[in-house]
């Protein structure tokens, strides 16, 4: 998939699933077993022509020996989707989660996958996926009220096995069910689902699935790929985006040992059997670039990115924006600033390839395994089906491995070396540079309150930030919301990052409901209360001020508390931090964060919780430390002692999740939505603790010191 | 110029032919194909390459090779024993204290040689102790739960 239908999704409209694609028909070449095919995103899955497989992208195998297999599109890169789906899995089929086996991500095994992003697996895939484990139960009660000579309504499942309900003992396992059979079957109607009530397994915490591996140092990610044979790759880079080569001089890094210099137009690669060679080797290469002049920097970029985005688009107006500036009381105009971040995964982008009779085979670290295999396919001329993705696990993701970069690279240098395994291995300072970076914003807010405090005016400027998570959720009677952006109107590329622009808008929007809050002396709990409208937005504030334990107590000196409320991938969250300000040195200690959590049925408690665990310390980074350094296309950020991801030391004491009760609704996304608070409930918690009002991200000590000025 | 390297390696005796100022890092995950041992930043400011070297947690993206001469190397891989997680692992299983897993292995043998030197640390100490490891899923709250129970087990004496 193109990047910008990526970005059209991922900064919007994540909240419909995306459609289903392609018709596979490899199940001819499978073994024996009850197959059910289902497709991500719709709960149709009808043959195009009677007779014919119905389309689908996902399915499921009651294997001849009684285990499960699940093939799915989608990849594993921490959030702990192979855990979660085994989990609805063995749910309605009656079996052990250890009775599942996942194979994720293969593009020659799995059924085509849009990608594994927007928080889409928990809230598209599992429903889907539980439907199809009922209609395989239901299958083999069909097979064993056939062999067990007893009516459909006698049997049920149980364990593995289906059961004669009047005698549990009478029963055939899955394996003998399944024996010397193959059948396959789609869902096409809604199955009979079990009732929240008996839930055995969901809503239940397990551990995940796949830790030993990764405790024991097995689990392989794409640059642990070993072929006999292989190549290191690095390749030449230009000092800044947008630079030309006017002149290179190779000779030197190929008068080395075992070097191996290639150039095709633009692309210069030095191999060699050893990383640290063809490292060598890169930096005898004497090349001579022109760097286009600078536009803008790290601290001119909000000014510039103003005043050159132009298109713009209303999304939200009511009521009469002129009579509700007028009618108020106090007005508050105030431009929030956020800028570039990094997706800063551990693993950097990676891709192991061999090319070979025309066929190229390829792990990479990549959220869209499909989209990389079509990228890859029309970039060197072959077709879709001779480029195979194999599924690996990924170090991390949050939205950065979807754009590939790294795969189309390894796959053209592959076919040059033809025969020869390559492995590209990005540098940590190529990550730097090659990040698709969460882009820079600014936010422009002018509201109003009555003397009452309530809110009766809201014009909302968002300027590279989109539009995910900006429908208000307070009762505004004259609103509007505008958003403004303009293709390559960055000095980079720049994309998704987990729970794209909502943490910059989150930010904007309620530190404005403070700053209103604290203009007429009420405490921002309450001030949130008597503005939001009864609904999930309010659950979660409730539940996460109750958990908080918050009062209108004065808090100690240097002590404060912030709320945010933020909507994302269709949960309401709530996260009040509470933290430790020193005003001499302007350091920022977050003692203790609540998450209060609207999110619909819950598949696995204790995955949730370590998600905003996670949204919680990764946030901090964005919130406290984390700043990308350039002069335009110059990425002066290029390890991490330069750009500060969160540390032990810097993470919360104490991070506690409380989860709205809400089995009967559907599940949500969880792996996004507590970080996108994080900014403004640390903004807000800071101010009440000495005063400081920020509005750029990050809160250094130096920007909290010049606001105490 | 390529030069013999002898050294212990997860208990046995082994020797290499490499350049000498190859890495340990490189030399793990190429030579040995012990990939466990993580490339993340090459610069020694992430902590995924960490092994322990005659106890010590070092990071490998930063030792030559002439430095490991006769020198002891654990890595992940060697890290079970008789077929026995450490407690350290059993502790990361146990408390759920990682996500993507690839900073696991060098927070694993950091917290190892952590708690070789002190048994019991608080959890001030643990932060300080592993406060230079990077971890971008967010895993810090669950990974110092699992050593502080690591060093509650291992308190036993049943493996050091
Ligand atoms: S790879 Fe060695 S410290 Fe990062
Ligand atoms: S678990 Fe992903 S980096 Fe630590």
């Amino acid at each position: 998939m193109k990047a910008e239908r990526i970005n059209q999704y991922y900064f919007h409209d994540v909240n419909t699933a995306p459609g289903k694609l392609g018709r596979r028909s490899f199940l001819k070449n499978l073994g024996g077993g009850i197959f059910v095919v289902f497709a991500l995103g719709g709960y149709g899955c009808k043959p195009r022509k009677e007779g014919d497989i119905p389309e689908f992208n996902a399915y499921l195998r009651v294997r001849e020996d009684g285990q499960i297999d699940c093939l799915s599109g989608k990849i594993e890169m921490g959030q702990g989707a192979n855990t979660s789906i085994p989990q609805v899995l063995a749910e309605e089929l009656e079996v052990a989660i250890n009775q599942v086996n996942m194979i994720m991500g293969d593009t020659e095994l799995s059924p085509h996958d849009d990608g594994t992003w927007g928080s889409m697996t928990t809230r598209f895939h599992d429903p889907i996926i539980r439907m199809a484990a009922a209609e395989a139960r239901e299958v083999l009660i069909l097979l064993a009220s056939e062999e067990m000579k007893l009516p459909v309504s006698q049997l049920k499942a149980l364990n593995g096995k289906i059961v004669d309900k009047n005698d549990e003992e009478n029963s055939l396992t899955y394996a003998e069910l399944t024996k010397g059979k193959k059948i396959i079957r789609s869902v096409t109607e809604k199955p009979v689902l079990k009732k929240p009530g008996e839930f055995k397994i969901i809503g239940k915490s397990q551990l995940r699935t796949d830790s030993l591996p990764k405790v024991t140092g097995k689990a392989l990610y794409s640059a642990d790929i070993h072929l006999p044979g292989q190549l290191y790759a690095r390749i030449l880079r230009p000092p800044a985006h947008g630079a030309k080569l006017v002149s290179s001089d190779t000779s030197a890094a190929i008068a080395m040992n075992g070097v191996r210099v290639i150039q095709d137009n633009d692309l210069i690669v030095v191999l060699h059997t050893s990383f640290e060679k063809a490292e060598e080797a890169l930096k005898m290469i004497n090349a001579k670039w022109e760097i286009p002049p600078s536009k803008a920097d790290n601290e001119t970029i909000f000014g510039y990115l103003v005043k050159n985005a132009s298109e713009s688009n209303i999304l939200y107006h009511g009521g009469n924006m002129d009579a509700g500036k007028k009618e108020a009381a106090f007005l508050f105009e105030n431009e929030y600033h956020d800028g570039y971040k990094a997706h800063a995964t551990i693993e950097t982008h990676t891709a192991t390839a061999l090319f070979e009779k025309g066929k190229l085979t390829m792990w990479a670290s990549s959220q869209t395994p499909f989209g990389t295999r079509q990228e890859v396919a029309e970039k060197l001329g072959l077709a879709k089906e001779n480029v195979h993705l194999k599924q690996i696990f990924l170090g991390g993701g949050f939205g950065g491995k979807i754009y590939n970069r790294q795969a189309t690279e390894a796959a053209r240098i592959a076919k040059l070396v033809e025969g020869t395994p390559i492995q590209l291995m990005w540098s940590r300072q190529e990550e730097f540079m090659y990040d698709m970076f969460r882009p820079a914003a600014v936010m422009k807010l002018h509201s109003g309150i009555t003397k009452e405090g309530k809110i009766n005016f809201w014009d909302f400027n968002i300027y590279c930030a989109g539009d995910r998570g900006t429908q208000l959720f307070y009762e505004v009677p004259n609103h509007k919301t505008t958003t403004w952006d303009k293709s390559d109107l960055h000095p980079f590329g720049t994309g998704a990052w987990r729970a794209p622009g909502n943490y910059s808008t989150t930010f904007a929007r309620e530190s404005q409901i403070d700053i209103m809050a604290h203009k007429i002396g009420m405490d921002p709990l309450e001030f949130r209360l008597q503005n939001m409208k009864e609904g999930r937005a309010l659950n979660s504030l409730r539940l996460a001020a109750d958990k908080f334990g918050w009062t209108k107590t004065k808090q100690p000196v240097g002590i404060g508390r912030g709320i945010a409320v933020g909507e994302d991938a269709g949960t309401l969250v709530t996260v009040i931090a509470e933290v430790e300000v020193d005003k001499t040195s302007g350091k920022v200690k977050v003692r203790r964060v609540v998450v209060g959590q609207d999110m619909g049925q819950v598949i696995n408690p204790e995955g949730v919780i370590i998600q905003a665990e996670g949204c919680v310390n990764m946030g901090l980074g964005y919130t406290l430390t984390e700043d990308v350094v350039f002069n335009w296309g110059e990425v002066k950020s290029s390890n991490f002692s330069d750009y500060q991801i969160p540390l032990f030391s810097m993470i919360p004491e104490i991070i506690e999740t409380s989860l709205a009760d809400a089995m009967d609704q559907p599940p949500q996304g969880g792996g996004e939505p507590a970080i996108i608070c994080m900014g403004a409930a640390v903004a807000n918690a800071i101010f009440e603790a000495c005063g400081a009002r920020l509005f750029r991200m990050p809160f250094t000590p130096e920007r909290i010191l010049n606001a105490l000025k | 110029m390529e030069e013999k390297t002898k050294f212990e390696l997860n208990g046995k005796e082994v020797e290499v032919l490499v350049d000498k100022n190859q890495t340990l890092l490189w030399t793990l995950r190429t030579n040995f194909n012990l990939t466990g041992t993580k490339y993340g930043c090459g610069e020694g400011y992430c902590g995924s390459c960490t092994v322990l070297m005659d106890n010590e947690p070092v990071r490998s993206c930063g030792i030559a090779m002439t430095e490991v001469n006769g020198k002891k190397v654990f890595t992940i891989e060697g890290l079970e024993k008789d077929g026995q997680l450490h407690p350290v692992q059993k502790a990361f299983i146990a408390h759920d204290a990682l996500q993507c897993g690839f900073c696991t292995p060098g927070m694993i043998m950091n917290a190892v040689g952590l708690l070789m030197k002190n048994p019991e640390p608080s959890r001030q100490e643990i932060i300080d102790g592993m406060e230079d490891n990077l971890c971008r899923c967010g895993a810090h709250t669950r990974i110092i739960r699992a050593i502080e129970t690591a060093s509650v087990e291992m308190k036993g004496g049943s493996q050091s």
